[in-house]
């Protein structure tokens, strides 16, 4: 009652601004939680308005109940910078240079004629859910929707570097696409593979997605695909790859996107000083997604239980279900495996209790990493993983 | 059903990846929000300082859903945006934007709740 007393005295001090409109609750504790839904930006429907500029557009979860390949009007979208808004393919031209023995600038026809390569591939966004951590940290304010799974199409990235002819004694392979900021003295976006990853040959450069031309929100017409790490390096609009011989100091590989070196990149709140690394591959994770957390629904004995599952940078393995939050689990059926690096369907039926319910499900992936019940902390809030719990209250 | 509907987008996609890149220019229009951070009301700090420095890079949603940062999170994220990212925001400043940030936070109907 008072705090519709004070939201009632703020709206009339015009605090209500429309951004704030309440579309959708994302129950991040503590709040603010509401989101405008929109139809806003163009090629894109139904998404979470997390910001308008530059735009931060979040997934719904229940986009996800419907099949494991994220619809590209659904994907989420996430820039640090500006981007160009129009980008003519004929003019665009991809530079490979540095630490190479034929720097080279190739046309989108002149990759096309590469090899071609596809794979299904969670793009996740490192920062993933980051509303939802405990302390609450600052940054982009996501629920569970910065994420995705498509399916990527393109050359790979080895056989666009066996071209420039990499030279002895290159380390790193340093990616920056066409964002920039406003200012020129701002750190341009860019991040670094090791040399072995960049040429182990699953790394992709991706001019389509789901048999479509990239969307532009999602990195028309280029973006490095690196499947099993978290979306920072899968740089969109990919227009440079420079070869470097050294380690790669730029703000975005040596200051921003750390996470602490500790096992699950997790220490107590308010640690001030630890040893911090680049974040790089992502961690298991399961989500029910027919039934959303904080719904109400009539009490049935028998109830389907659904979702999605990834292995992090493994296939899943298994994925179990708890209709009383975490006492008992029985096994989900697992869905068609589109690959290691997929979205895995899972389904089954669990007794549901009456009254308040905790639902979860928990994943165990290919590489024998079961997802934890508690949660790990870190001020980037970064890397969570714990499984998650469905507030249900049947009726 | 579900099994059809994902052979369907598989055979679509195999399809379509053999098809030459778009060969006319790809444009969009992002949509534009001009809206300003709000005055709180009466005895709180208004938002002049914050509406100046604070929305050339960034529309205010990245702002108004933060969690209840404290007096000095919210000081080093305006130290953030000027050392790191090269804001041009003028330390004079400082204090009439973290002020405005201190009292939205707190006073917020969702703040705690």
């Amino acid at each position: 009652m008072i705090a519709r007393r004070r939201f009632l005295t703020l709206a009339a001090a015009g605090l209500a601004a429309p951004a704030l409109a309440r579309d959708v609750d994302l129950r991040l504790p503590g709040g603010p939680s509401a989101r405008r839904l929109t139809d806003a930006f163009p090629g894109k429907r139904g998404m979470i308005l997390q910001r308008t500029t530059p735009p931060l557009l979040e997934t719904p979860l229940a986009a996800f109940d419907s099949g494991i390949f994220t619809p590209n009007d659904r994907f989420y979208v996430r820039w640090h910078w500006p981007f160009p808004t129009e980008i003519d393919p004929r003019a665009f031209r991809l530079t490979i240079d540095g630490h190479v023995a034929t720097p080279l600038s190739l046309s989108l026809r002149d990759i096309a004629a590469l090899p071609r390569f596809e794979i299904a591939a969670v793009n996740q966004c490192s920062g993933n859910s980051r509303g939802l951590f405990e302390p609450r940290v600052a940054g982009a304010q996501w629920a569970h929707g910065a994420m995705g799974n498509a399916l990527w199409a393109g050359v790979r990235l080895k056989d666009v570097l066996a071209r420039a002819r990499v030279k002895d004694g290159a380390r790193n392979v340093r990616f920056s696409g066409l964002d920039a900021p406003p200012l020129p003295e701002s750190p341009d976006f860019a991040k670094s593979l090791g040399l072995d990853h960049a040429l182990a040959g699953e790394v992709m450069l991706a001019t389509h997605m789901n048999g479509q031309p990239l969307p532009l929100m999602n990195g028309f017409p280029l973006r490095l695909v690196v499947p099993g790490w978290f979306s920072t390096y899968w740089v969109k609009m990919l227009d440079r790859i420079e070869v470097l011989s050294g380690a790669d100091d730029n703000y975005w590989m040596a200051k921003a996107y750390l996470v602490p070196a500790t096992p699950g990149g997790s220490i107590a709140p308010g640690t001030k000083d630890f040893p911090r690394q680049p974040i790089s591959t992502m961690v298991p994770r399961a989500f029910i997604t027919n039934v959303l957390d904080g719904s109400r629904r009539h009490w049935q004995s028998a109830l389907p239980v659904g979702g999605i599952a990834f292995g992090g940078d493994a296939g899943v393995a298994r994925v179990e279900v708890s209709g009383d939050g975490g006492a008992t689990w029985r096994d989900a059926v697992l869905g068609p495996d589109a690959g290691r690096d997929s979205f895995r369907r899972f389904d089954t039926i669990i007794a549901a209790p009456r009254g308040a319910a905790r639902l979860m499900a928990r994943c165990t992936s290919t590489a024998g990493v079961v997802q934890p019940l508690t949660g790990i902390w870190n001020p980037g809030g970064y890397l969570r993983g714990q499984v998650e719990t469905i507030a249900v209250d049947f009726t | 059903m579900r099994l059809l509907l994902a052979l369907a987008a598989l055979i679509a996609a195999l399809l379509a990846v053999g098809a030459a890149p778009a060969p006319r220019p790809v444009s969009i229009d992002l949509p534009f929000d001009a809206t300003p951070f709000p005055d709180l009301g009466p005895g709180a700090p208004l938002a002049e300082t914050i509406n100046n420095n604070c929305l050339s890079c960034h529309s205010t949603e990245m702002v108004l859903t933060q969690p209840a940062l404290t007096r000095a999170e919210w000081a080093g994220e305006v130290t953030k945006m000027r050392s790191v990212y090269k804001a041009p925001v003028a330390e004079a400043d400082d204090a009439a934007i973290i002020d405005w940030l201190v009292v939205m936070s707190t006073r917020r109907p969702e703040a705690g709740g």
